[in-house]
């Protein structure tokens, strides 16, 4: 199944393999750390410049704790799960792509 | 209220704080205690080889290794630091969970993957395979150990605060050596076969021990919301009396400052050098940003739990044991600061108490004001907080005694010193090694009662944001990373991070006078106390720039390492690399 290591030069050793396999892992790896980032970088900021906003009250939470200490959780999940399915296919296209050439 | 179990209502009516022997407390912490030794102990038998013993076989499903990875994640700062620092703090002390738990999808997008795909033992084993330089090995071996010893104090100080409460009058270094002993006993005879087990139970007793007592004392008292409605956000005076919770003393933040974003934590260096609440925030803003950087870049570099990665069949394997560590340690992290909002509002006398006697142990104490309501329910969910505090410090307590003894084991003896050495006496090598560690550890944990776990526990999370996140992130992404590039990154970045971080420490343990020039200078204090908002940054570009300089000495088979990293294993290259390298050699 797998290819031959004497079989030069192969498309899975070629330079356009690997720049477009690392490209596209890192393409989607960025997208989400930044899906990630904005949030966990602008809530300090919202704190400093909202801070009446953030006081709010929402059963008995101020809206910043309710956001922190139980909303983020959740928001994380949704990204780590998007990040799993999308790497998965990413990764199995790169199989078939692989095979369908040595083919 | 009716008496429940009116056989121990004699031990247990004596009231909350400073009573006598508890003995519900007691039998749940030595079932505790007793099952993870012998869990240790049976799963000895069955780990014969050296590679059983540092992971375990690399066989270990998805299910068992994330609640394993979870269950050694979750340290004594997870379990009872968080709530002590909430307690204390307030709003500022929720950056911690929040980041703990978020560190690990910088670990999922970035390094799971790639790392469980090169194949080594350990980070050490990565830093020498994808430079061939054995000399990196050396020099990444040192963090291993500079890491691992500050994450095993503020375990220590763990286990003396939970020693000392079930045991009142046991001074708090007894319990660091008691505990303390019996896991360097504990990983000397079982390594991490054994761990593996243990640390997957030990998740669940930590969610078990953590949420049953919180929804309990939230059905007697009040819900978290109502638990945080009490605290105004107006300012206020500090002492005050209000329905549903307890007066607070003095020395207890107001309620203002505690609910509110840029409290005492974040504040503390400007406040000390005398500047106005206006002048105070923008410090406390790049304290949040700094304190954000080293547990999310942190968490990423923790060899203890990287080495875990190892244990996954394949690359996703690996990813998909992450998202689910998220999920079991998200969960988790909703109910630390629970405890700490109670703890304000319902035990404020730990706010008088210093060191082991103070509010870290407020997961512990809390439960037991249910006595007042039903005699001997308090007790026993005490005694379920305890044991879930043994489950803490232990399980972290063993899976660093682990790495870091692999390191001596594996690395230093095994590949620097003898590297003829034969199985068996790399075995002797290993429990030598464990009991020198354990040793050291122990002697640490007695010097810093006076500590925050959480706090302690931030310090050791800044020194691998500087140092691992940096080497591991860089040479997973970047071809053109050299071994020099690499190493003076992660050296500077690493070391100037230890040398802020011991800076602050010495001083606040009065060991060196500074307090004079920390009020003189704040912001040299938030930069040294929590120092990754620059290191980090620092060791990245020193990687960068050092590599370009030295472009020449960029591995050979750089592809086909980079191939290694990246490429799904169905490709067959793993396979191809170890032939070519066995070759090369």
């Amino acid at each position: 199944m797998r290819s031959s290591p004497t079989s030069e030069p192969d498309a899975l050793h070629s330079e356009a393999f690997l720049h477009r396999l690392m490209a596209r892992q890192l393409k989607l790896s960025i997208s989400c750390a930044a899906t990630f980032l904005v949030a966990l970088l602008a809530l300090p900021l919202v704190n400093y410049f909202f801070p009446e906003v953030m006081a709010k009250r929402l059963f008995g939470f101020t809206l910043t704790w309710l956001v922190l200490g139980v909303l983020f959780f959740p928001y994380v999940w949704v990204i780590s799960w998007i990040f799993i399915k999308r790497s998965m296919a990413l990764e199995s296209e790169e199989v078939a792509s692989i095979r369908g050439k040595q083919q | 209220m009716m008496d429940l179990f009116p056989l121990f209502s004699a031990a247990t009516t004596g009231g909350t704080a400073g009573a006598g022997l508890d003995y519900w407390i007691v039998a749940f912490s030595a079932i505790t205690v007793i099952v993870t030794i012998w869990m240790g102990f049976r799963s000895a038998k069955t780990s014969k080889t050296a590679g059983d013993f540092f992971v375990a076989g690399r066989s270990v499903s998805v299910g068992w290794n994330a609640s394993a990875i979870s269950g050694e994640y979750l340290s004594a700062a997870s379990f009872m630091g968080i709530a002590g620092m909430v307690m204390s703090s307030g709003y500022d002390a929720l950056w911690y969970p929040v980041c703990y738990a978020c560190g690990y999808l910088f670990l999922l997008l970035f390094i799971a993957g790639p790392l469980r795909r090169f194949g080594a033992y350990t980070i050490p084993d990565f830093a020498e395979g994808r430079f061939d330089s054995p000399l990196f090995r050396k020099i990444a071996v040192c963090f291993v150990l500079f890491i691992g010893f500050f994450y095993t104090m503020p375990q220590m100080k763990g286990a003396g605060t939970t020693l000392a409460y079930i045991f009142p009058g046991l001074p708090y270094w007894a319990g660091v050596v008691v505990v303390g002993a019996v896991i360097t006993v504990n990983v000397a005879l079982g390594g991490m076969k054994g761990i593996t087990l243990v640390q997957a139970f030990q998740y669940w007793a930590k969610m078990f021990a953590i949420s049953v007592p919180i929804f309990v004392l939230m059905a007697f008292y009040g819900h978290y919301g109502k638990q945080l409605s009490l605290n105004a956000t107006a300012p206020q005076a500090a002492v005050q009396t209000i329905e549903g919770r307890k007066p607070l003393p003095e020395k207890a933040p107001n309620d203002a400052t505690w609910i509110s974003p840029f409290g005492r934590l974040t504040t503390k260096a400007a406040a000390a050098a005398g500047l106005s609440p206006e002048e105070q925030k923008p410090y406390s803003l790049l304290y949040t940003y700094s304190l954000i950087v080293a547990i999310v870049c942190g968490t990423a570099g923790l060899p203890h739990i990287l080495v875990r990665f190892y244990t996954n069949p394949d690359g996703v394997a690996a990813k998909k044991t992450t998202m689910w560590v998220m999920i079991l340690i998200g969960v988790f992290y909703v109910f630390p600061p629970v405890f700490g909002a109670l703890g304000r509002n319902l035990l404020p006398e730990l706010y008088l108490a210093a060191g082991a006697k103070g509010t870290d142990k407020v997961v512990l104490e809390l439960p037991r004001l249910l006595n007042e309501r039903v005699p001997g329910l308090g007790s026993i969910l005490s005694g379920v907080t305890c044991a879930g505090a043994f489950a803490a410090f232990m399980s972290t307590f063993s899976g660093l005694l682990v790495s870091m003894t692999g390191a001596l084991a594996h690395d230093v003896y095994g590949r620097m010193l003898r590297p003829k050495s034969t199985a068996e006496q790399r075995m002797r090598a290993f429990k030598v090694a464990a009991v020198v560690i354990g040793a050291v550890a122990i002697v640490l944990g007695t010097r810093v009662e006076q500590f925050e776990i959480n706090f302690m526990v931030g310090q050791a999370f800044a020194i691998a944001a500087a140092s691992y996140f940096p080497l591991l992130f860089m040479s997973a992404w970047w071809r053109g990373m050299t071994m020099k590039g690499a190493a003076t990154g992660m050296l500077t970045g690493g070391l100037l991070a230890l040398l802020g971080i011991s800076l602050t420490s010495f001083s606040d343990m009065k060991w060196i006078d500074l307090a004079e020039f920390w009020k003189a200078n704040p912001l040299l204090r938030i930069l040294c106390e929590q120092p990754a908002i620059w290191t980090v940054p620092l060791a990245i570009t020193l990687m960068i720039v050092v590599s370009k300089l030295t472009r020449k000495e960029i591995p050979a088979d750089i592809r086909m390492k980079m191939l290694v990293l990246h490429a799904p294993e169905q490709l067959g290259l793993k396979q191809e690399y170890i032939q070519e390298h066995q070759h090369g050699h």
